[in-house]
């Protein structure tokens, strides 16, 4: 469990709807499923992972949520290797050379 | 003050005056009350004039982007050309604007709009580059900035592309609230409208619209002075519209009446764009059909009133490719001719590939846009996303592609094609849509010429789907 000091930065998360709250018109996969939604502030007071927290985000406004994580990193990155991609790029380089590049 | 009912229903119900308020467009002005409104005024009057577009644009060093011929790419498609056909291939490298997007010609425009009228800040709806536009003009101009972003599944799982958008929407400074797969995003984006009194800077509207006409003027004013004439034809990623319609018109503006406008989408047929199941199962997050084809048929779905952005008002041509088949050319414009771009944004280079096989050598097309690229987005974090999600990657006939199953790359360059998507069908749903979402029984001489110029036919053309329909002129 993570633990957030006031003017930590922290990320939320909030229900905005429960499954039974949901649009008519979304298929039945994510009828089953909330809206949830995530947004980041500093911490208005201290608190634990799961706990109701108050933030203030960046363009100053207040809202609260139960407390997600501290300091979120991004995650995203380069992904693995993917071997397809070097032999398009191969292939690509010696057809190329067969057709004759135009220097 | 009484306290307002934040329910769901009652917000949804209150969504009109809200976004009047956020919008600053009083669109009943344009309203003639049937199907037909007058689009050209509100171009007009909503809108900017293209001088004044490009002043705005050029303060904060939007737009100018070169264009770089594609000569290798070209080499390589006459390779599968009929003998004396394979018509060079052109970019323009909208990767050049300052957020890395032709999507910052729309948010300088709005943004612009915001601060001449008042608002503190601008709040806009989006997964895609718009974001980060959006996010990087505020930050110009010294507007606060929320952007309000459909990221994950119900686990939490983000699809990689959105999250760099988030990532490059914080690092311009704005505030992200992202949202787990659904289209009542739309309540949130409402109740974060009334709650900061900002300004919608909506994809859709006149301002929007217009700051992408700067793109096709710009394009052929280019094109012209290098090679004496106008493009024999633009090719455009097609997603909501307004990439297709910004810049059509831009091009019409500058006197190019018979360049043709292709649109193109990567075809994602099968996947429920609000399934929570499906949301990580595509490797496309736009210039997909899922936007392509309800947007073109029923412009109005979007988050004003009247949408500035019409596809089929201006579309010549509209072709589908596959999703292997654009992270092959994504390969190929890195490998061939060094630039690392898209891959979403290559949609219609893929579909130049195959478009200028069928032209002469001596005709040329125009592939009006780039998008940057980095960690998320890009070809390996989507694909090994993909694998990681169940879907095999094969090499083969991209026809046999299923998305959501499987990505198939072309076993070689011979197998990249285009499908021609009929753009009568589109017509046909269109003016279907309008009856219908209408709730009329008849349409009037008006409607009936509204229609014929919305789906660039003619009014017979529209009463022979109309008696189809079973519905009258009157």
């Amino acid at each position: 469990m993570e633990r957030a000091k006031k003017g930590d930065w922290v990320q939320i998360r909030q229900t905005v709807l429960s499954p039974g709250e949901r649009a008519p018109q979304v298929p039945e996969d994510t009828r089953k499923v909330p809206l949830l939604l995530w947004v980041k502030g500093f911490a208005c007071a201290d608190a634990a992972t799961g706990e109701q927290v108050e933030i203030e985000t960046v363009t100053g406004r207040r809202t609260k949520g139960e407390l997600f994580a501290v300091n979120p990193r991004y995650i995203h990155d380069f992904g693995d290797f993917v071997p397809e991609l070097l032999q398009m790029d191969m292939q690509l380089k010696k057809l190329l050379e067969e057709a004759g590049r135009d220097d | 003050m009484t306290k307002l009912d934040m329910s769901y229903a009652a917000v949804m119900g209150r969504r009109n005056e809200i976004m009047k308020q956020a919008v600053g467009i009083d669109y009943s002005a344009f309203e003639s009350g049937g199907i037909a409104f007058d689009y050209e005024r509100m171009m007009r009057e909503a809108g900017y004039t293209l001088e004044e577009i490009r002043e705005i644009q050029s303060s904060t060093g939007v737009g100018d982007t070169p264009i770089l011929e594609l000569k290798n790419l070209t080499a390589l498609a006459r390779k599968y050309a009929p003998k004396g056909k394979g018509a060079r291939i052109f970019i323009k490298d909208e990767a050049a604007n300052p957020s890395g997007s032709f999507k910052a010609r729309r948010a300088a425009n709005a943004v612009y709009h915001a601060k001449r009228h008042g608002y503190k800040g601008v709040i806009a709806a989006t997964s895609g580059n718009y974001g980060a536009a959006v996010a990087s003009q505020a930050a110009m101009r010294g507007l606060k900035c929320i952007i309000v972003q459909e990221c994950y599944d119900s686990s939490m799982t983000g699809q990689p592309e959105i999250l760099e958008k988030l990532r490059a929407c914080e690092a311009y400074g704005a505030e992200v609230v992202q949202l787990s797969v659904g289209p009542e995003l739309f309540y949130t984006f409402l109740v974060l409208l009334e709650e900061t009194g900002y300004f919608n800077a909506s994809l859709y509207t006149p301002f929007g619209i217009a700051g992408v006409e700067t793109l096709g003027y710009e394009l052929v004013e280019q094109f012209r002075a290098r090679t004496g004439r106008a493009p024999d034809k633009v090719l455009i990623t097609h997603a909501g519209g307004g990439n297709v319609t910004g810049t059509a018109r831009g091009v019409l503006k500058a006197g190019a009446t018979d360049t043709e406008i292709v649109g193109a989408s990567v075809d994602l047929s099968g996947l429920h764009m609000a399934s929570d199941h499906d949301f990580n199962r595509k490797s496309f997050t736009t210039g997909h059909t899922g936007f392509g084809i309800p947007f073109a048929t029923w412009p109005d779905r979007a988050d004003v009133p009247r949408n500035a952005a019409r596809p089929l008002r201006y579309l010549d041509r509209y072709v589908l490719v596959k999703q292997g088949e654009v992270f092959y050319i994504t390969e190929a414009l890195a490998v061939l001719e060094g630039l690392e771009r898209g891959p979403a944004g290559n949609t219609s280079l893929t579909a130049a590939f195959t478009v200028a096989q069928g032209m002469d050598q001596d005709q040329t097309i125009v592939v009006q846009e780039t998008e940057y690229t980095g960690a998320g987005k890009h070809p390996m974090p989507q694909l090994s996303f993909a694998r990681s999600n169940g879907i095999e990657l094969l090499f083969g006939n991209p026809d046999d592609e299923k998305p959501g199953t499987n990505i198939i790359f072309p076993k070689d360059p011979s197998f990249i094609k285009v499908r021609d998507f009929d753009l009568d069908k589109a017509r046909h749903s269109y003016i279907r849509n309008c009856v219908t979402n209408n709730k009329l029984e008849s349409v009037s001489p008006a409607d009936l010429k509204f229609l014929a110029e919305d789906t660039k036919s003619s009014e017979d053309y529209v009463r022979g789907v109309l008696r189809e329909l079973g519905t009258e002129v009157k």
